[in-house]
């Protein structure tokens, strides 16, 4: 190979290289790679782009790729449905940058116990926002988490039916059914499409000693507030089932956490706890249950305990029930684990820790407040529904636009033309909801963004001619 | 020159507290920017309209300290850690602890790509299409398969994307019911029996012949008319190259199975060795570990799965596309196993990937080859001699690849000090806590080291210098090693049982309050 010395690779110095195939008696790498019969090589140089080898060119042209983004600190956004644009606070991105935390690895409770203890510190505050005392490592994203959830409930009472309401978002039960297969049904139970909230009826027929568990959302992904957690619940225990509800934590300092209206196991998403969006990257599930051995044993996940040490009074950690994941028992293993989102595990952790739990309680109230202002001025708006459904709601909510004659798409083409992102189309997803967007604020909108999304609105609809709905 | 041992290391060792032992009851850590008094005063009481019961009664107990002491605590627990940019991580076997750059996270920090929504209109995300779509062609050029996701959160997830896979091509064919065993190797990665089996196959595990190679005898024993694929790695964990992986894949085939490559290993064999010259229809990378990207203490990550056409159909959606002017997001392909993942994947890792493999090129990957199984091979030169070490198949003329798996069981024979001692006394010397292997140990007291590219000719020497120092340790006191460690954040705990004891153990704090209390 070439003389070049990559930055990265300290020993492609040619006489430190040279140095060391003496030590060993070769002549090159290939003596080495000579175990490889020859028909198995590869030929010739990979044919790959150039290589920009300086740092400085590799930077300028990867952020002319990013140049062609435009991203929802430009604009406007009220994108929503799954991830969300929070304010992350410096002090997280201080912390989850450090390279000790960056780059470690699975490690050990010794030499990596800071961050044995900021995972069991994520846990135990995840913990108290949904009112449960067992919390696991991240998940790969909430999506994840439901279905590893059903798969603790399926194989806990052994039955292999789940019903979900219709309402949870379909990019979510997508995962969880290729995850069910091939010997768990899942079943969908209807939603009220007006008022929100799950259809107790269809609950009740479909309900039966063959359900493992119902799973709902709260709110749910079209932004409504499910009122009957208790009868729900009610419900699902008369048969023996386990319920499974998820949630977006943010909400949950204001709204009632899942447990305390019967709720078994937890499940949602970490991400707006602190953590970027970065295009849909920055998921990161959570599960939650009570601590009892039956659900403990079923975690597939690591879970990070609280001990002592030999040092009086020194707090030390390690491994709960190692022996249940696939890492100890292979396929004998609850599912499977590997690396996840650990990384995300301590935004969290640092971010809750900074919120504390009245910041937790503003930030439910104010993007409560937000969302409500929001659906005064659009749904007063000529031909535009908002909230379209009318249970109160969290952070999101449906707006429809059947009434104005225009579909979501070319809405949403208005809005860009002035900087804004208007609300996800729903109209693939929910086709029976007709021209619908779900809307998203949080805490980063002001009064004058909210404003300004009611003007560019009206101007757009405004642009087109009016049909009575 | 002697190779520096840090032998008056000490870690940092802070006795932290746990955080809601901090708490100072009303400090605030962040202030929430609150809404205009107007969207106040028009909103009314959004809580007072909430559904019976759905208000939360008492606010959440989270702890309450000021920003200082938030910041100062997680740094005191950052120190308490050692990541493998500030260290000597030669130990973490068959996991490529490379140098993650720092540039790298220059570029995941800015807006154009940390701001970004997942559902914007596809003219607003050009830049990050192009770069999944550029890197796509790398990965696949790197394969020599034809198709690529990058959807899969990790190595195991593309394992069982995998297994996903199979299971959707076997329904296709109406066999899925005939097809439902998968074969794999006790040196391959615990995820290659885990995941089949999550995904409902019967598994079949393979051992390894004399020579450490898995029994191709055994191999033509489990294949049958239920093969529904093999899924292997190689070279396996102890780092010796299957010369007839090829065979393998024929014999499979011949069953009509499918064959999955794990290439979680693959650092070493970047343009040397691919998937497609072997055969395999499927295989997959750990981008978190090959491509330069940081672990993150176990994620976030990425599991880049690489398929051949046939089975391209039933990838999960949405897959990047370019018809020549935009890229777009095609969600329309009915075959498709639908998600394995929420949205497109974590984006940022495959952004840092592309931006690694952008300045390595392809001389800079075969580089990273070379150097890879120069450092093991002169590592392992090196620990010739130290007392009470060993390592797997020795002597049976094959010549190792890029990690070696070490065993101590002449040490434990010789002083009762195991590779778990070893293993806790190493973090003494500044060195992270090594990998030994995964259950089940089939080579005693096992400890495996992968000096991958990253690792200078004297942090090689360092790290055997340690291992040789901790040796003579065990010799002369092991007492002493079996209490390590002795300089890390932590002691050794005392009492493990308590881990797996449901009266004692404690996830959360609030269990722990509640299991202390009495």
């Amino acid at each position: 190979m070439g003389e070049i010395v990559f930055p990265y690779i300290a020993n492609s110095v040619p006489s430190v290289k040279k140095r060391m195939m003496d030590e060993i008696g070769i002549k090159s790498a290939d003596d080495i790679f000579a175990e490889i019969p020859e028909h198995l090589r590869y030929k010739g140089t990979l044919n790959l782009p150039k290589p920009l080898l300086s740092e400085y060119e590799m930077r300028r042209h990867v952020e002319g790729l990013l140049a062609k983004n435009s991203s929802c600190e430009d604009h406007l956004s009220f994108l929503g449905g799954g991830t969300w644009q929070h304010y992350v606070p410096a002090v997280v991105d201080t912390i989850i940058e450090r390279d000790e935390f960056l780059t470690a690895y699975v490690g050990d409770a010794y030499a990596d116990h800071g961050k044995f203890q900021a995972m069991f510190e994520m846990a135990s505050m995840v913990g108290e926002l949904v009112d449960m005392d067992v919390v696991n490592t991240p998940t790969y994203d909430w999506a994840n988490a439901i279905a590893i959830a059903v798969r603790m409930a399926a194989r806990m009472n052994g039955r292999k039916e789940i019903l979900v309401d219709a309402s949870m978002s379909p990019k979510r039960l997508a995962v969880v059914k290729n995850y069910c297969l091939p010997d768990i049904t899942v079943k969908l139970l209807d939603f009220d499409r007006v008022q929100g909230g799950m259809n107790l009826e269809d609950l009740k027929a479909k309900i039966s000693s063959a359900t493992s568990a119902v799973y709902f959302e709260n709110p749910s992904y079209l932004g409504f507030i499910e009122g009957h957690g208790e009868e729900i619940a009610r419900i699902t225990h008369a048969v023996g089932a386990e319920l499974i509800v998820g949630v977006d934590p943010s909400s949950l300092g204001v709204l009632t956490p899942p447990a305390q209206y019967g709720a078994d196991i937890v499940c949602g998403e970490l991400q707006p706890l602190g953590i970027h969006m970065q295009w849909g990257g920055g998921l990161s599930g959570f599960i939650a249950t009570r601590d009892e051995p039956k659900y403990v044993a079923e975690y597939p996940s690591l879970l990070f305990g609280l001990t002592t040490t030999t040092q009086e009074g020194e707090h030390g950690f390690g491994q709960v029930y190692y022996e249940r994941t696939s890492y100890a028992s292979r396929e004998r293993g609850k599912d499977f684990i590997g690396t996840t989102t650990a990384l995300y595990g301590i935004a969290a952790a640092v971010y809750l820790a900074l919120m504390g739990p009245q910041g937790m309680r503003d930030l439910g109230l104010g993007i409560m407040q937000r969302a409500a202002f929001a659906a005064d001025l659009l749904g007063a708006l000529p031909g535009v529904k908002a909230p379209y459904i009318a249970a109160p709601g969290f952070k999101e909510f449906v707006v429809n636009f059947d009434g104005t004659g225009k579909t979501v798409a070319e809405i949403n083409q208005a809005l860009l033309q002035q900087g804004i992102f208007g609300g996800k189309d729903l109209s693939g997803e929910f086709p029976e909801l007709g021209q619908s967007a779900l809307y998203a604020f949080t805490e980063v909108h002001t009064k004058d963004d909210i404003r300004r999304l009611a003007l560019a609105l009206d101007e757009a609809l405004a642009a087109f001619p009016q049909v009575k709905a | 020159m002697t190779a520096r041992v840090r032998k008056d290391y000490q870690q940092a060792r802070w006795n932290e507290p746990v955080i809601y032992e901090l708490s100072l009851p009303g400090a605030r850590g962040v202030l929430v920017p609150m809404p205009d008094g107007e969207v106040q005063a028009k909103a009314g009481d959004v809580l007072g309209r909430l559904p019976k019961g759905m208000r939360r009664a008492e606010l959440p107990n989270l702890p309450e300290l000021s920003q200082k002491h938030v910041l100062s605590h997680y740094l005191h627990l950052s120190q308490e850690t050692l990541g493998s940019n500030i260290t000597n991580d030669i130990s973490e076997g068959t996991c490529t602890m490379k140098y993650n750059p720092r540039i790298n996270e220059v570029l995941v920090g800015d807006p154009r790509f940390a701001e970004l929504h997942p559902d914007q209109d596809e003219d607003t995300v050009q830049g990050i299409l192009e770069i999944y779509h550029r890197f796509s062609q790398i990965i696949k050029e790197i394969s020599g398969m034809d198709e690529v996701t990058f959807q899969p959160g990790g190595g195991n997830h593309a394992v069982y994307t995998a297994a996903s896979v199979v299971r959707a091509y076997w329904a296709a064919r109406g066999q899925l019911e005939q097809r439902n065993e998968i074969i794999t190797t006790i040196f391959s990665h615990p995820c290659d029996a885990a995941a089949p089996a999550t995904a409902g196959f019967k598994v079949i595990t393979l051992y390894p012949d004399k020579q450490g190679i898995p029994d191709i005898e055994a191999l033509k024993a489990a294949v049958s008319e239920h093969t529904a694929a093999i899924f292997m790695t190689n070279p396996e964990d102890i780092g010796i190259f299957n010369p007839r992986v090829d065979d393998f894949v024929r014999i499979v085939h011949e069953a009509g199975g499918l064959c999955f490559y794990d290439q979680a290993n693959a650092n070493a064999f970047l343009g040397v060795a691919r998937a497609r010259e072997a055969g395999f229809d499927m295989c997959h990378f750990n981008v978190h570990k090959t491509f330069g990207t940081p672990h993150g203490g176990e994620g976030p990550a990425n599991g880049a799965f690489c398929c051949a056409n046939e089975l391209a159909p039933f990838l999960p959606v949405p897959r990047v596309v370019y018809d020549g002017k935009k890229y777009h997001l095609d969600y329309d392909k009915p075959q498709s196993i639908g998600k394995v993942r929420d949205f497109m994947g974590t984006a940022g890792v495959i952004l840092k990937a592309y931006a690694w493999t952008m300045m390595m090129g392809a001389e800079g990957l075969r580089e990273t080859a070379d150097v890879s199984v120069i450092n093991n091979n002169y590592m392992l030169a090196k620990m010739e001699g130290i007392r009470g070490l060993d390592y797997a198949f020795r002597g049976n003329g094959i010549r190792r690849q890029e990690q070696v798996r070490y065993t101590w069981e002449p040490l434990k024979n010789d002083t009762g000090v195991g590779t778990d001692d070893v293993n806790n006394r190493i973090a003494d010397y500044g060195i992270e806590h090594y990998w030994t292997s995964h259950h089940p140990w089939v080579i005693p007291e096992p400890m495996t080291l992968e000096p991958c590219e990253t690792y200078s000719i004297d942090d090689l020497d360092e790290y055997v210098e340690v291992i040789r120092t901790i040796s003579e340790e065990a010799y002369a006191d092991p007492a002493f090693v079996k209490a390590a460690p002795h300089r890390a954040a932590s002691h050794r705990r005392n009492d493990d049982a308590s881990l797996d004891d449901p009266a004692k153990w404690a996830v959360t704090w609030r269990a722990h309050v509640k299991k202390t209390r009495k």
